[in-house]
């Protein structure tokens, strides 16, 4: 997700160390000048440090993360970073979530705008958070120096303490926390050689699992504020339709409803509890006016696709010429893939707790897009961005879903608060129903591919068609990230194939349609992984060739893919005999900078039917801060995209949308979860995403098994509609 | 207008309507928020409590039907198997996210006070109920395994 905001934002052109100082606490972190695209976002907002550590006179050390911890263990990962450096005692570190302020917690990867997204939180906080660390740690040795009257050379920190062998004399960092705080951030600061990291490569526990076992994490509906209301909202049956009329007596007369006021995403019912609310929205009567609506269903949509596939598209990737490469062939394989809209169901539903007043707006919620949610809620009362707190809190999940470039849920919960005039603060729930029906789906893709054969049996010409709405089109990124008519989120992991294919040429239409679309995790590779490992295995067959020894031929020069290709499949046995009834199938892709290999091991009974028994995982991220986040990362992108393969999808009749909750939008249980086996490649090199990559491969993996078992090409998503 | 029930060995008296969910009753009322909604309609879990000593889905049971009943939730869970799962899901960092584990926690300290040495099987059949979006389920059934050894 968000890749190409990491490649549309110019790299930190000016860091500096910048400190501010507290009486008791060592505060201290970076300052990167914010750059010129999103410039209004940084607008009016001064330049202040950017603190990502406090060091408590009580010994605590606390650090704070600028990136929303969503399940993806982000607040272990980042707090180790700065505690390795730091030299800290893993029992004395905590974590407290950054506030809304893009001038000093901006995602490098992302230019200056706060976010969290794209597997890049610690991508983009690797180097900045170890220097953090480095600073603190210099200023308690220098502090602790002038103290002792010693050479600060002479001095050594480790787990907590700092000590001088000599003179042994000992410290704990609590001791010259205010005195550090009063001395001049070094400029420069030395990191530790990675083969002496202490911190970094261990299995830490995660700093969130207590409260997570206990009832004790606060989610965004947990919040509980003096005099509170809790808003739900009658929304259209049919996107883009809008009220018409709304009788509010029915729902008024419901015991426990306060408010019932119109908003620019329906009608909210606005209530003293949730079932009070629920009832009010039951009984409340919407006229629509459906009269712009969109009301195709998912078969006109994808029959419309299939003939736009026909045509050539804008091209998006070109190498060699396919014309030439097809003329020339024998042998050719043209296929056609369909992949259904995907919701993303987190299982905390949309949510926040909004409190207005005519000077200011503070929001709870799991918020994954700060600098975004902070300048609309501010559009909508009129007031500036940095007027806006956002309490950054845990989210139940998102998979893309919390970060909307319209700021969707979070802008709702602002116009009630607004609505009824700051009368109480707000707490917005969407229910399961309004999170199936709202939208914002993985785009319904179709996709046409054909690839031939040469003499030798290797790949000769592919030419690959992408028929995808647009995530971009009509958001504010769409300026800076749709380039020469592609939309780069439509075409990640086919534009950049990494087989040696001469004749090469990705094509792209992306036809408009009035159902709202979003990044689901992993983003384009939820399609392009699953086309284009399908046809490398048909062509591999079709050669008579071993599917791995295949790949590994055609990507000479990507050793990465090679490493991780070679682990999984020497660990799941790859070319052993399995048992009758067994059956293997493989699948590589590079997303968010890691690569990921998996070899699904599936059942199939006579009738077809299947179960995946096993997969076996392996993955390139460079440095694995935290190995264990890294595998549960891989288990559960395993879970996640095996979830959709085998039964997720969302469909519209006459535009509406035909599923509503998890009866009939079917998540995977843990009866269909397989065994996961993760196999983490050793690395020196920076760390790269783990959030998204382990979803990608699965669904091909499974795909290819199941070809070879039926015998019987896979051509559709989900595999048991 | 008022319902009567014990709730983490606490004898409480809410003022809601008998058709109010015992979800909401327990977290808009009685201010106890480690009870998740995930779907209303008991498919997924999130939600689960013990009432009488049974795994329910508070989302779709009346708080009047649980009046006089004894409901042990997150907050309240005490008894030893429930206190060795839950030991057993820190040990193994089991959640993800973690807006599902409450329920998870519940189901698995049910099905471990009620079968001591759960299979696989087993585990499948008590913990199906249970949606996790995070996919924590390979960690789950360790983790239930791990909490079942810690008892024997």
């Amino acid at each position: 997700m968000l890749q190409d905001i990491v490649k549309a934002a110019a790299a930190p052109s000016r860091r500096t160390l910048l400190k501010t100082g507290a009486a008791t606490a060592l505060v201290l972190g970076f300052h990167f000048a914010p750059r010129r695209a999103f410039a209004q976002a940084a607008q009016g907002a001064a330049p202040a440090p950017n603190a990502f550590v406090r060091i408590g006179t009580d010994n605590t050390v606390t650090v704070i993360a600028k990136h929303l911890e969503m399940g993806q263990g982000t607040y272990t990962g980042l707090a180790t970073i700065l505690a390795e450096e730091l030299d800290a005692d893993w029992k004395q570190v905590r974590v407290e979530s950054a506030p809304a302020d893009a001038t000093r917690y901006n995602n490098l990867a992302m230019g200056p705008i706060q976010g969290t997204g794209g597997s890049s939180a610690i991508f983009n906080s690797f180097e900045q958070l170890r220097k953090a660390g480095a600073a603190a740690r210099a200023m308690l040795v220098s502090a602790a120096a002038q103290s002792w009257g010693v050479p600060p050379g002479e001095i050594t920190v480790s787990a907590g303490t700092i000590a001088h062998a000599k003179s042994r004399r000992s410290a704990a960092f609590g001791q010259f926390a205010a005195a550090a705080a009063k001395l001049p951030v070094p400029v420069e600061v030395k990191l530790k050689d990675p083969a002496a990291f202490k911190l970094i490569g261990r299995e830490l526990p995660r700093v969130d699992t207590v409260a997570k076992t206990t009832g004790t994490a606060q989610f965004a509906l947990d919040v509980r504020l003096p005099g509170m209301l809790t808003a739900v909202v009658a929304r259209a049956p049919l996107f883009g339709a809008t009220v018409k009329s709304f009788d509010p007596g029915k729902a008024k007369a419901v015991p426990g409803v306060r408010h019932i006021v119109q908003v620019p995403t329906g009608v909210a019912v606005v209530a003293d509890n949730t079932w009070a609310a629920l009832k009010g929205r039951e009984a409340l009567a919407v006229e629509w006016d459906e009269s712009k609506a969109e009301k195709r269903g998912t078969k006109d949509l994808m029959e419309e696709y299939r003939k736009l596939a026909d045509r050539p598209g804008t091209v998006a990737a070109k190498r060699g010429d396919v014309a030439a490469g097809f003329a020339a062939d024998a042998k050719s394989i043209e296929a056609r893939f369909d992949f259904p809209y995907l919701a993303h169901a987190p299982m905390e539903p949309l949510d926040c707790v909004v409190r207005i007043t005519p000077t200011s707006c503070e929001i709870w919620a799991g918020d994954q897009f700060q600098t975004v949610d902070q300048m609309a809620a501010a559009a909508v009362l009129g007031l500036k961005p940095q007027q806006v707190k956002i309490n950054t809190i845990f989210a139940g999940g998102s998979f893309g879903r919390r970060a909307t470039p319209n700021s969707d849920y979070i802008a709702e919960g602002v116009q009630i608060a607004k609505a009824i005039r700051g009368a109480a603060p707000v707490r917005l729930l969407w229910t399961r129903e309004d999170d199936i029906r709202g939208g914002r789906y993985r785009p319904l893709t179709h996709h046409w591919l054909k690839a031939a054969l040469g003499a030798d049996g290797m790949p000769a010409a592919w030419q690959h068609r992408i028929v995808s709405q647009s995530i971009l089109a009509g958001t504010p990124f769409a300026s800076m990230m749709i380039r020469n008519g592609i939309d780069g989120t439509s075409v990640e992991g086919a534009s950049n194939l990494p087989y040696a294919i001469p004749n090469f040429q990705v094509e792209l239409h992306s036809p408009e349609a009035g159902v709202p679309v979003l990044w689901w995790r992993s983003v384009g590779s939820t399609h392009t992984a699953f086309s284009t490992e399908i046809m490398i295995d048909e062509l591999a067959r079709a050669a008579g060739k071993d599917p791995v020894n295949y790949r590994l031929t055609l990507l000479q020069g990507h050793e990465r893919h090679r490493g991780v290709l070679a682990v999984a499949a020497e660990k799941a046995g790859w070319g052993k005999e399995l048992p009758k009834g067994r059956f293997q199938g493989v699948a590589v892709h590079e997303s968010f900078r890691s690569v990921v290999a998996e070899v699904a091991e599936l059942s199939v009974a006579g009738d077809g039917s299947f179960k995946v028994e096993r997969v076996v995982c392996a993955v390139d991220c460079g440095i694995a801060v935290n190995p264990d986040v890294v595998r549960a990362q891989m288990e559960g992108g395993i879970g996640y995209g095996l979830s959709a393969a085998l039964a997720e999808q969302v469909t519209l009749e006459g535009g509406k949308v035909v599923q509503s909750n998890f009866h009939d939008y079917t998540p995977l249980r843990i009866t269909d979860m397989p065994k996961v086996e993760v196999h983490i490649l050793q690395s020196t090199a920076a760390p790269t995403g783990v959030g998204e990559p382990g979803v990608p491969p699965i669904a091909p993996a499974v795909a290819n098994a199941l070809a070879v078992a039926r015998n019987k090409p896979v051509r559709a998503l989900p595999l048991r509609a | 207008m008022a319902v009567s029930f014990t709730l983490n060995g606490r004898a409480v008296q809410l003022n809601v309507p008998d058709d109010m969910p015992l979800l909401w009753a327990i977290r808009d009322i009685a201010g106890l928020t480690g009870t998740k909604y995930g779907c209303g309609v008991a498919q997924c879990g999130a939600c689960t409590v013990h009432v009488e000593g049974e795994p329910v889905r508070s989302c779709a049971l009346p708080a009047g039907e649980a009046k006089g009943k004894k409901v042990i939730t997150i907050e309240g869970l005490a008894s030893k198997p429930a206190k060795a799962v839950q030991a057993a899901w820190q040990k193994l960092d089991v959640p993800q996210c973690g807006y599902c584990q409450s329920g998870q926690i519940m189901s698995a300290a049910a099905l471990l006070e009620k079968n001591p040495r759960p299979s696989d099987q087993d585990i499948d059949g008590a913990m199906a109920g249970n949606l996790c979006r995070c996919a924590t389920y390979q960690r789950i059934r360790a983790a239930i395994h791990a909490a079942a050894k810690s008892l024997a």
